[in-house]
């Protein structure tokens, strides 16, 4: 056993991050030492990292990146739960970045193994990776992560201040603390004094945190609820501040103009064109492009587009057929990993007829609604930054470097995003306003990318080709063989993020795939890296993303060739394997009258375990003789235990609509190693008259807790393509579905 | 100089005339709930009212600007939501909330003309706007319910 351990977690260190690897070397001695406290409040006193009570209130911190997904309102309900506070008294704030907020769950998706298949042992090696990353600081808001990390960290948090309010009470009511109780925000005593929490925090401050048990969900008052979103009011009201809204004395406006050939760079540039433009003050020179101040983002945009500029061309192949031509080279070479290989592929393939085909999907570009954005302002050789961000000890790193100051000297505010999808734990915005605020100190710099700009610099979901065979027999599928080839996204990101290269078998490259509860005794997955230094990465779902994609619809072929019902196919290899997943596939099939498509209508299936939530879509597809509409879509998923329903129910419906966007018209190609999309017009998504109806079953039996933020995404490609090909009878092998169907637009 | 009224309040701005009304709302006024998404007139983040009509502000210029414009500012406080936002605030509409406010006044402008609307004048109306966390759902029932809450005002 202990060798086995040994192993894994050696090739883990490989897998997960170069950073782990770092990690390991600082000992046990930093994982078991109380966090430290970077709270330093004004007013009031802290009792942890997680909390400050002051006259005003109760205002937790909810150190994870607010994108939408309604992170800050669960995090919060964590210690408000044990804390006994009334929902209504809670305030949150992001806080500061720290290493004492990092995020032990990102670790658990470094394990090469398949999570639904996580054995005990394993489980605990993915806690010990967990408090690794503690040593390092990792605060990141990503991987459908936040949750899982806080479930336990932030309810001790409550329960420890709430014990040590208490023992605070007990002392100067001259009683034992076995005898109060609190609500609240209130010690009462046995006679009904009560006693608020503002009058005892800071005596209780000063005390050894208690370990105190936590309480049974059974006793809950505000976990497995849906609570009103601390986020809402600001946001149905235009009061909840982005880092674009940020409002200073002496403030600027500034747009960017970066080379549109990506890898390329700049000769040189003639500003006068955008000095001419009225309101424009400055045109900066940013090495790799142009920054232009205004006195307003209009005039900084206007400017920034009158720049004139010559450009050196890029060493990337140009355009999208020779970049496709690049990765298919990759298969030529040997495979980056081969995490799963079950019997004998290639001899249960050569003894049958073999179905073999491949399948390919674009980039794809994030678009959020807010572009890229960073507000920075350096005086008195301090940096003072806002910015949305999913890693803000990176962003500090990146603005210090890209202004020349020390990262002690950098305050970072972190922002409500405009949408984050993985763009925004990128940190070139955050490193192109802190160079505009470099050359301009004293002046706050708010920087907007044009939307032109943010699709031009996009860090894209590779393009991928996928290669499959497959075999059945009396129903069932006999041999499963799946190679993909695309660039490496873990190895670029974590590259830029670490300064280091990532070596060994790459598991987000083949998530999706190689870890499907299906039961197929002959089962071979290969993944294999591209040289194509194109921009690339996380994009909601990430791997999954693609690898669902050809996992699902090939499963529909070969259902299709054993003469089975697709549903009926997947049930029969997914029950013996996990139960849970059976079960959110059955659930769909009731939900959706699977079996039964209304007149004229047709249903598609697809189910993908992704982030320890295995989820079943069926999407509806119907011919209304001015295009295709999707018309429906059934989603029933298990993450476990539920901490907010609405939260839950937005974030599947929200995973689904992004799929399916990307799965109808997404696709990012090029010209001249230059995005060829420019604006919305020609890179669209589903709208309010496009989008299906939509009904969410959540199911709560898995044993660990899942993630909600992307497991919608990955099965609402393949459902949507195998509903059209029910409707229509095409086999659409490549993405977006536009290219073989009229949809309605 | 203009003479700009919005939320019922007249603003004098020094703006070059051509400047579209969004940027003299979030960078001259200060009024920053109006977003910006794509400066083409194709997302709908940016939506204002002109004389309660709904109109995309990334594309109008200030010296085309005849009437009063009302912005989300101008709608309600969160002290005081209007009956529209409260529909939004039950409904649990925003996620990443960055189009809200253009979704909030494209469904106001709707109202106004359609007290009770289908769902196929609902896709009519708010086929403009666009929402990357894919709110739509939401937002239809939080107008439906907008649509009761008015009509029993």
């Amino acid at each position: 056993m202990a060798s086995r351990i040994g192993k894994v977690t050696r090739r883990t260190l490989l897998v997960g991050a170069v950073a782990v690897a770092g990690g390991a070397a600082f000992g046990v001695w930093q994982i078991r030492r109380p966090l430290d406290n970077p709270l330093a409040p004004e007013r009031g006193a802290t009792l942890n990292p997680f909390l400050i009570i002051d006259g005003d209130g109760v205002t937790i911190i909810t150190p994870r990146a607010e994108m939408g997904q309604g992170i800050h309102t669960t995090l919060a309900a964590l210690v408000a739960e044990e804390l006994d506070v009334a929902w209504e008294q809670v305030k949150s704030w992001h806080g500061p970045p720290s290493a004492s907020y990092f995020n032990g769950a990102l670790m658990h998706a470094a394990l090469p193994v398949a999570e639904y298949a996580m054995t005990g042992w394993q489980t605990a090696l993915a806690e010990t990776l967990g408090r690794a990353s503690r040593v390092l600081g990792l605060q990141v808001t990503g991987g459908s992560t936040s949750t899982v990390d806080a479930y336990e960290r932030l309810r001790l948090a409550g329960a420890g201040a709430r014990e040590a309010l208490k023992a605070v009470a007990a002392e100067r009511l001259g009683v034992e603390p076995a005898a109060l109780s609190t609500a609240d925000g209130h010690v009462i005593a046995p006679d009904g004094i009560r006693l608020p929490y503002a009058d005892l925090a800071e005596a209780a401050a000063t005390r050894p945190v208690p370990q105190p048990e936590l309480r049974d969900p059974s006793q809950w008052r505000l976990l497995g609820r849906s609570l009103p979103r601390l986020d809402m009011v600001a946001k149905v009201t235009g009061t909840a501040e982005f880092a674009t809204d940020i409002k200073l004395p002496g403030l600027k406006c500034a747009a960017l103009r970066l080379c549109p050939h990506l890898g390329g760079g700049m000769e040189g540039f003639d500003p006068a064109p955008a000095l001419a433009v009225a309101g424009v003050e400055e045109v900066i020179d940013l090495g790799d492009g142009v920054g232009v101040v205004a006195r307003n983002t209009w005039a900084a945009m206007q400017g920034a587009a009158a720049v004139e500029v010559t450009w050196t061309p890029s060493p990337l192949p140009q355009d999208t057929d020779a970049m496709l031509a690049r990765i298919a080279e990759a298969f030529e070479g040997r495979h980056n990993s081969r995490m799963r290989n079950d019997g004998d592929p290639e001899g249960a393939l050569a003894g049958a007829a073999p179905l073999e085909v491949e399948y390919r999907v674009p980039f794809l570009h994030h678009s959020t609604m807010e572009p890229m954005s960073a507000t920075a302002w350096l005086h008195d050789g301090q940096l003072e930054l806002w910015c949305g961000n999913q890693a803000p000890r990176l962003h500090v790193d990146r603005a210090a470097d890209a202004a020349g100051i020390d990262p002690a000297d950098v305050t970072l505010h972190t922002t409500y995003m405009g949408g984050g999808f993985g763009r925004r734990a990128e940190s070139d915005f955050t490193h192109y306003a802190a160079k505009l605020a470099a050359a301009l100190p004293g002046t706050p710099i708010r920087l907007t990318y044009s939307r032109e700009e943010d699709m031009a610099h996009g860090f894209f979901r590779p393009a991928a080709i996928a290669r499959m065979r497959g075999a059945v027999a009396d129903g069932r599928a006999v041999a499963f063989d799946a190679q993909v080839a695309a660039p490496s996204v873990s190895q670029q990101a974590i590259g830029r993020m670490t300064g280091r290269r990532m070596g060994g078998p790459d598991k987000g490259h083949v998530e999706g795939l190689f870890d499907q509860p299906y039961a197929i005794p002959n089962c071979r997955v290969r993944g294999y890296l591209a040289d194509l230094d194109v921009p690339v990465g996380f994009w909601r779902a990430v791997g999954n993303s693609q690898n669902a994609f050809f996992h699902e619809c090939f499963i529909d072929e070969l259902a299709h060739a054993a003469g089975a019902d697709p549903l009926a196919f997947r049930l029969r290899h997914i029950r013996e394997r996990h139960a849970p997943s059976a079960r959110v596939l059955e659930a769909v099939a009731e939900m959706s009258d699977w079996g039964n498509p209304p007149e004229g209508h047709a249903h598609g299936v697809a189910f993908t375990f992704s982030f320890g939530t295995p989820t079943a879509q069926v999407v509806e597809l119907t011919d209304t003789g001015r295009g295709l509409k999707i018309t429906r879509a059934w989603i029933a998923c298990d993450p476990g235990r539920v901490l907010d329903p609405a939260i839950v129910r937005a974030q599947m419906e929200s995973g689904l609509i992004y799929g399916l966007s990307a799965a109808v018209t997404g696709e990012i190609t090029f010209a001249e190693a230059a995005v060829e999309q420019r604006n919305f017009p020609d890179y669209d998504a589903l709208r309010m008259h496009t989008a299906p109806r939509i009904t969410v079953r959540i199911l709560e039996d898995t044993p660990h807790m899942g993630g909600v933020g992307e497991p919608g995404t990955p099965p609402a490609a393949p459902a949507l393509a195998n509903a059209l090909h029910a409707l229509t009878g095409t086999r659409a092998r490549s993405l977006p579905l536009k290219h073989h169907a009229e949809f309605i637009v | 100089m203009t003479t700009l009224r919005v939320n019922g309040t007249e603003h004098e701005t020094d703006a070059p005339g051509d400047t579209p009304l969004l940027w003299v709302l979030r960078d001259e006024l200060g009024l920053t709930g109006t977003k910006y998404g794509c400066g083409v007139a194709s997302c709908g983040a940016c939506t204002v009212l002109l004389d309660g009509d709904a109109v995309r502000s990334c594309t109008l210029p200030l010296d085309a600007v005849a009437g009063a414009v009302t912005t989300i500012e101008g709608v309600g406080t969160p002290e005081a939501l209007a009956p529209i936002q409260a529909a939004w605030a039950r409904h649990q509409v925003a996620q990443c909330g960055y189009c809200q406010p253009g979704q909030i006044l494209q469904a106001a402008a709707l109202l106004r003309e359609t007290p009770s609307p289908s769902d196929d004048q609902i896709d009519d109306a708010m086929a403009g706007n666009l929402c990357r966390c894919g709110t739509y759902p939401a937002i239809r029932a939080a107008i439906h319910d907008a649509a009761r809450a008015l009509s029993e005002a």
